[in-house]
């Protein structure tokens, strides 16, 4: 038996790969520590019930007020709003492209959706400015030229092609033996899409959708373009709203000191932003850990 | 005797290719008829033209006649959905559904929506026994299919196909990726299920075929060389290739 070598490149290589490695995590670290350090330091000259308790949002006026759940409900406006475009019409898309398209078509189609994903969010905020706040407006003549609506059809059409593709993605991976079971049992296409196909790729298609929530809660192009700078609570769509990443935007457009009252209440507007995305990755998590089938 | 399916000129194709040349042959009614021959003589496509699966494959075309109650099932009009409901389908790997038991028994039977939802128990258990695996899943019937063995997955496939009361029942050899035990398992039900159905199975194993069908169809590049009674068939074959295939000296 020979004596067992030692593989000098590949210790280095796997030191360099562990380096690499490290930066991100050291990276998320360095983030969270920030945000923290800072969030502590404003909650020891504004109080922790004021802020979460309280529904006025105004931390540069005289006096300021550091309620911060006009900006959560603004976001959650938006998540919802853009959700009931998202979803649905992203699933649709999955649900036809994977099930009903012929290879034709879905060679046709997929493209378009690619292309739709890399459109830069500053020309959705744009679009949505000019072109879908005039459309509403003859609509609905009382909207208002900020609009939460508005920026939220955009945001819903930005992370449409996202929910579609994973959607597909994951109703592709189900076996088709599985779609020829369903088929031979007597069923109609629409039956085997919709009892069979979904239901079976329901963790990816549940994750797609969190992920298309969390993109929407953490887009601030579009927001910070067509919704308005107005923190409220009314959760009106067709009214000004602001989100907690349109008011970061804001912010730091504006010149404020840094170490002043009002710096600090980026980071900590940027720590609940970052809690409330964490928590969906974790449900996001649990769901798919919950339903994922393993196909032989 | 009765004569359940007549199929007469059946051509298929794939594209250009031609899979099936000319078929004719008689299904008999609560009989077993056994489908024999090597890889890639168009067993395969030939069950799939009885229940239109092929209708699945794009750029797929066959004509002739199946005629099945009066109608040809290759026919443009034919309704397929009803007709898989009439005419079952177990396929060569088990493939159920990711769902539980008893709802891959009534996955169907919701679908169609032709029965009384208290019905519903005692349908799952009819379904099972006659798949003869309601004594191996009575206590489990809400976990999910996956958990069962290969053998037990292939008769909940079964039971669930049972479940929507057909006529015919194709088998594409089912019992090709279970062992001996699970295999002799699905064999004495095909011997029960004969009585009520009308059973097509496609086999690579010649003690198969001979053990369990009562009629035999050998299949040789698309073409049919022969069909028959099996016992006849295996004992006195009227065709040269038929004689060497079943004594294994072919190919
Ligand atoms: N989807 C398809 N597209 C094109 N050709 C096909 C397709 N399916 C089968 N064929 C061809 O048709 C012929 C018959 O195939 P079929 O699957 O019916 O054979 P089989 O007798 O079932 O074989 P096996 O015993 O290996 O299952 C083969 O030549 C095969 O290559
Ligand atoms: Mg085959």
């Amino acid at each position: 038996m020979k004596k067992k070598k030692t593989y000098i490149q590949e210790s280095i290589i796997q030191v360099i790969l562990a380096l690499f490695a490290s930066i991100s995590i050291l990276t998320t670290v360095g983030i969270v520590f920030s945000l923290m350090f800072e969030s502590v330091i404003f909650f020891n000259e504004v109080s922790i019930i004021e802020f979460f308790t309280t529904i006025r949002w105004a931390p540069v006026f005289d006096p300021p007020s550091f309620g911060v759940l006009p900006l959560i409900s603004g976001t959650l406006l938006i998540a919802v709003l853009s959700s009931m475009v998202s979803l649905p019409l992203g699933l649709g898309s999955a649900i036809y492209l994977s099930e009903f398209a012929s290879s034709k078509a879905r060679k046709l189609i997929k493209p378009i959706l690619e292309l739709l994903a890399g459109v830069p969010s500053i020309v959705y905020g744009y679009f949505a400015l000019t072109f879908i706040t005039p459309l509403l407006r003859t609509f609905l003549p009382q909207t208002e030229i900020f609009n939460a609506l508005s920026a939220s059809i955009a945001v819903g059409i930005m992370t449409l092609p996202m929910v579609a593709s994973l959607s597909e993605d994951a109703m592709m991976a189900v076996p088709n033996s599985i779609r020829q079971g369903a088929y031979a049992l007597g069923s109609t296409q629409l039956e085997v899409s919709t009892h069979v196909i979904v239901p079976a790729a329901f963790s990816g298609i549940a994750s797609s959708f969190v992920l298309a929530i969390s993109r929407a809660i953490g887009e601030t192009m579009i927001v910070a373009i067509a919704a308005g700078q107005t923190p409220s609570m009314a959760l009106n769509p067709l009214g000004s709203i602001q989100t907690m990443t349109g008011f970061m935007v804001n912010m730091a457009l504006g010149d404020i000191q840094q170490g002043s009252i009002e710096f600090k209440t980026v980071f900590v507007v940027g720590m609940v932003l970052f809690v409330i995305t964490l928590i969906m990755n974790l449900i996001a998590k649990k769901i798919i850990a919950r339903n994922r089938e393993v196909y032989a | 005797m009765t004569i359940k399916i007549k199929v007469e000129n059946l051509n298929f194709y794939y594209g250009s290719f031609q899979a099936l040349q000319n078929i004719n042959i008689d299904i008999h009614e609560n009989r077993i008829t056994a489908l024999i021959g090597p890889s890639g003589c168009g067993k395969s496509t030939f069950i799939k033209t009885i229940d239109r699966m092929y209708d699945l494959i794009e750029d797929t075309k066959a004509d002739g006649t199946i005629a099945f109650e009066g109608i040809n099932i290759l026919d443009e009009s034919t309704d397929v959905v009803e007709l898989r409901k009439r005419i079952g389908m177990v396929f060569q790997k088990p493939n159920p559904f990711p769902k539980s038991i008893s709802e891959n028994v009534l996955y169907a039977v919701k679908r169609h929506g032709d029965q009384d939802k208290k019905d519903f128990p005692s349908i799952i258990e009819n379904s099972l026994r006659k798949a003869s695996l309601w004594d191996e899943v009575k206590h489990k019937l809400n976990q999910s299919a996956f958990s069962l063995s290969g053998g037990q997955q292939q008769r909940l496939c079964i039971a669930r196909t049972l479940a929507t009361k057909p006529d015919i029942i194709l088998m594409d050899e089912p019992t090709s990726a279970l062992d001996p035990i699970a295999t002799s398992k699905i064999e004495e039900l095909l011997q029960e299920l004969k009585k009520e159905y009308t059973v097509i199975i496609v086999t690579h194993s010649m003690q198969q075929a001979a053990r369990i069908s009562d009629y035999t169809a050998f299949f040789l590049n698309g073409e049919l060389i022969e069909f028959g009674e099996t016992k006849e068939m295996f004992t006195a074959p009227r065709d040269k290739r038929t004689e060497d295939y079943i004594t294994g000296r072919y190919g």
